[in-house]
C-alpha cells in the first residue's frame, strides 16, 4: 500500500484538518467529529446535516456550505458516524425551525442517524429525516437491506440546501429530499477497488479483463462479475439498469462521478457515450455534473446517477452554493 | 447467581477475545461485507472496559458497557450490540447480584432488543442466528435445572452451532445482503462476534471448558 497518508488510523482526522486549513469559513470540530457553516445559523432557517463512513470524499464535510449543508460528521473510513458526533453536528446546524437529517441507506448509517433523532428529541430538537436509496444494481426487495445511498445524495443535499436558503419549512425541505432520491436512479462499475488505509490491500480482486457491475461504494463487491468493455459497452449496460429501474423521460441531470481513481478524461469520455446514449433514447439532459464528488477512497471506476427534473428542481440546482466541492452563482 | 465481579469479567473477557480475534472477524467480513468489524469491535470494547471500573450492580455494568459501545463503534454492529447490553441490563433488578433465571430471561429480552432495531428475522444470516439459539439454550438449560455456568457453557455452544449454521445462508440484512447467492458459503461476521461474546458470558461464570 502506497499513500500519502502519516499513520493509517490518523486519516480522518488528518484530512479534517486540511479541510480545517483551507476552508477558514468551516467550523471543523476534530474532536467531537463534525464539520459546520462557520458563519452563525441564521433563526428561522431548517438546518441540513448529513453524514457517514469517510473515504467518499468530497461527500459529506465538503458539502458543507451556504446553499446545501450546515454540518456533516464525518465517520471512520467507511463506517457510519457515532450518535455523539450526529448530535453535536445537529445541535452545531439548529436554527430553531428543525433539522433535516439526509441519511444514505446502510444500515449503519440508517441506525446510528436514528438513534441520533431520538436524542436530539429529548433536546427538543425537531428532526426530520429522509433516506436516499438510489443505487439501482441492488434489488429493492425483502430479500436485501434496500437499495444503497450513492450518487443521488449529492442531488438531494444540494435542492433541499437551496429550499431550506429560501426559507422553508423542515416538512417542505423533507419533501422535496424525498422527491429528488425518488426521481433520481444510479448504477456504479468498479475496474479496481479500493484500499481502505487501515486493512493496507484493496477490498476485493478483479483481473485485468473484469469488472464489477453494480459495485457500492465501500469496497463491497457488487452483484455480479462482468467482462471489460468499452466505455460505450459499459454506459450502455448502466443506463439500461437505470431505465429498467425507473423510466427514464423529460428532462434530466445526470452526474458522471468518478470513484476516487479514474482519470477526468475517462469520466468525460462516459459523459459522451451517456450523452449518445440519452440523444438516442430521446431523453434530454438539462444539467450534467462531470468530477469525483461520491468516492470510494482510490476505486478506479464511476457511477452515473440521473434525476428527472421538474421546472422547481431545476431552477434549486442552479440556485447559488458556496461549499469547497460545489460552487456556482455567488 | 450472577454478581457485579461477573459482570465485569464478562465485558473485560470479550474485549480480549474480539481483540484476540480481530482479525479472523475482519477477514469474515471482508469477504461479504467491508472488512472493519475487527477493529470496530475491539474499539468498542476496549472504550466499554474503561467506563465500567464503578459500576455497582450487573445491570449498571452493561448499561455503562452498551452506551459505551454505541457511543465509539460506528456502524450497524455499535448500536446493535450497545442496545443488546442496554435492554439486557434494563430488564434486570438494580441488584449487586441475580439470579440465572433473571439473567437468562434479561438476555433475552436484549435480544428482542437487537430484533427491534436491526430487523433481522432468524436465518437472516445476522448476529441474532448466533444469539437467538444462544438465549434459547440458556433458558432451556435453567428451565431444566442447571446451574449457571452448565447453562452457560450450553448456551455457548449453541451460539458456535448458530454462527456456522450461517455459513450456506443468503444474506437478506445488512451490508452482504448486496451480494446476494454469492454471500453464501461465508460464516456471518456478527454471528462470529456472537459466539465470542457467549464465550466470554461462558468464562465470566466459570463455567466448565
Amino acid at each position: 500500500m502506497k499513500k500519502l497518508i502519516n499513520a493509517p488510523e490518523d486519516v480522518v482526522p488528518d484530512t479534517l484538518r486540511g479541510l480545517a486549513a483551507a476552508h477558514p469559513d468551516l467550523r471543523v470540530d476534530i474532536k467531537n467529529g463534525f464539520v459546520a457553516r462557520a458563519d452563525a445559523i441564521r433563526l428561522g432557517k431548517v438546518g441540513l446535516v448529513s453524514g457517514g463512513g469517510s473515504g467518499h470524499e468530497p461527500l459529506h464535510a465538503g458539502f458543507v456550505g451556504y446553499g446545501m449543508l450546515d454540518a456533516a460528521c464525518p465517520g471512520d473510513v467507511f463506517t457510519s458516524p457515532v450518535p455523539d458526533q450526529i448530535v453535536a453536528a445537529t445541535r452545531a446546524a439548529d436554527g430553531g425551525h428543525g433539522v433535516l437529517h439526509i441519511v444514505k441507506n446502510y444500515t449503519g448509517d440508517v441506525l446510528n442517524f436514528r438513534m441520533a433523532a431520538e436524542l436530539a428529541d429529548d433536546e427538543d430538537i425537531a428532526v426530520s429525516s429522509v433516506v436516499v436509496d438510489d443505487d439501482v444494481a441492488v434489488e429493492d426487495s425483502t430479500h436485501t437491506a434496500g437499495r444503497r445511498g450513492t450518487g443521488a445524495t449529492v442531488f438531494v443535499e444540494k435542492i433541499a440546501g437551496a429550499l431550506a436558503e429560501e426559507g422553508a419549512g423542515l416538512e417542505s425541505c423533507a419533501a422535496a429530499a424525498t422527491d429528488v432520491n425518488e426521481r433520481s436512479a444510479s448504477f456504479g462499475v468498479a475496474l479496481r477497488a479500493g484500499t481502505v488505509p487501515t486493512a493496507g490491500r484493496p477490498g476485493f480482486e478483479l483481473a485485468d479483463d473484469e469488472i464489477e457491475l453494480g459495485v457500492g461504494i465501500h469496497g463491497e463487491p457488487g452483484r455480479r462479475r462482468g467482462a471489460m468493455g468499452t466505455a460505450k459497452e459499459i454506459v450502455a449496460t448502466a443506463m439500461e439498469a437505470i431505465h429498467d429501474a425507473k423510466p427514464l423521460d423529460g428532462r434530466l441531470l445526470v452526474m458522471v462521478n468518478g470513484m476516487g481513481g479514474t482519470p477526468l478524461s475517462e469520466l468525460y469520455i462516459v459523459y459522451a457515450e451517456v450523452a449518445d446514449w440519452c440523444a438516442r433514447h430521446g431523453v434530454t439532459i438539462s444539467r450534467n455534473l462531470i468530477g469525483n464528488y461520491v468516492t470510494s477512497l482510490d476505486m478506479t471506476g464511476c457511477s452515473i446517477t440521473v434525476c428527472r427534473l421538474t421546472e422547481d428542481l431545476m431552477r434549486l440546482w442552479d440556485a447559488p452554493v458556496r461549499t469547497p466541492a460545489l460552487r456556482w452563482g455567488r | 447467581m450472577f454478581d457485579t465481579r461477573q459482570a465485569v469479567a464478562w465485558i473485560e473477557a470479550s474485549a480480549r477475545l474480539v481483540r484476540d480475534d480481530a482479525d479472523r472477524l475482519t477477514e469474515l467480513d471482508t469477504a461479504i461485507g467491508d472488512g472493519d468489524h475487527g477493529r470496530n469491535l475491539t474499539r468498542g470494547f476496549a472504550a466499554a472496559t474503561e467506563k465500567i471500573g464503578d459500576a455497582a450492580t450487573p445491570r449498571t455494568v452493561l448499561t455503562a458497557a452498551g452506551s459505551a459501545l454505541v457511543s465509539s463503534v460506528g456502524g450497524a454492529s455499535g448500536p446493535l450490540y450497545g442496545t443488546f447490553l442496554r435492554r439486557t441490563a434494563k430488564a434486570l433488578p438494580d441488584e449487586p447480584s441475580v439470579g440465572g433465571a433473571e439473567l437468562a430471561e434479561a438476555l433475552a429480552a436484549g435480544v428482542a432488543g437487537v430484533r427491534e432495531l436491526g430487523g433481522a428475522a432468524d436465518g437472516d444470516k445476522t448476529m441474532v442466528d448466533a444469539l437467538d439459539p444462544a438465549v434459547t439454550a440458556l433458558r432451556d438449560a435453567i428451565g431444566d435445572g442447571a446451574d449457571l455456568p452448565a447453562a452457560v457453557a450450553r448456551a455457548a455452544k449453541a451460539a458456535e452451532e448458530g454462527a456456522r449454521a450461517t455459513i450456506p445462508l443468503v444474506a437478506r440484512k445488512g451490508r452482504a445482503s448486496y451480494l446476494g447467492e454469492r454471500s453464501a458459503g461465508h460464516e456471518d461476521p456478527g454471528a462470529a462476534s456472537s459466539v465470542l461474546l457467549f464465550a466470554a458470558l461462558a468464562e465470566a461464570a466459570g463455567a466448565p471448558s
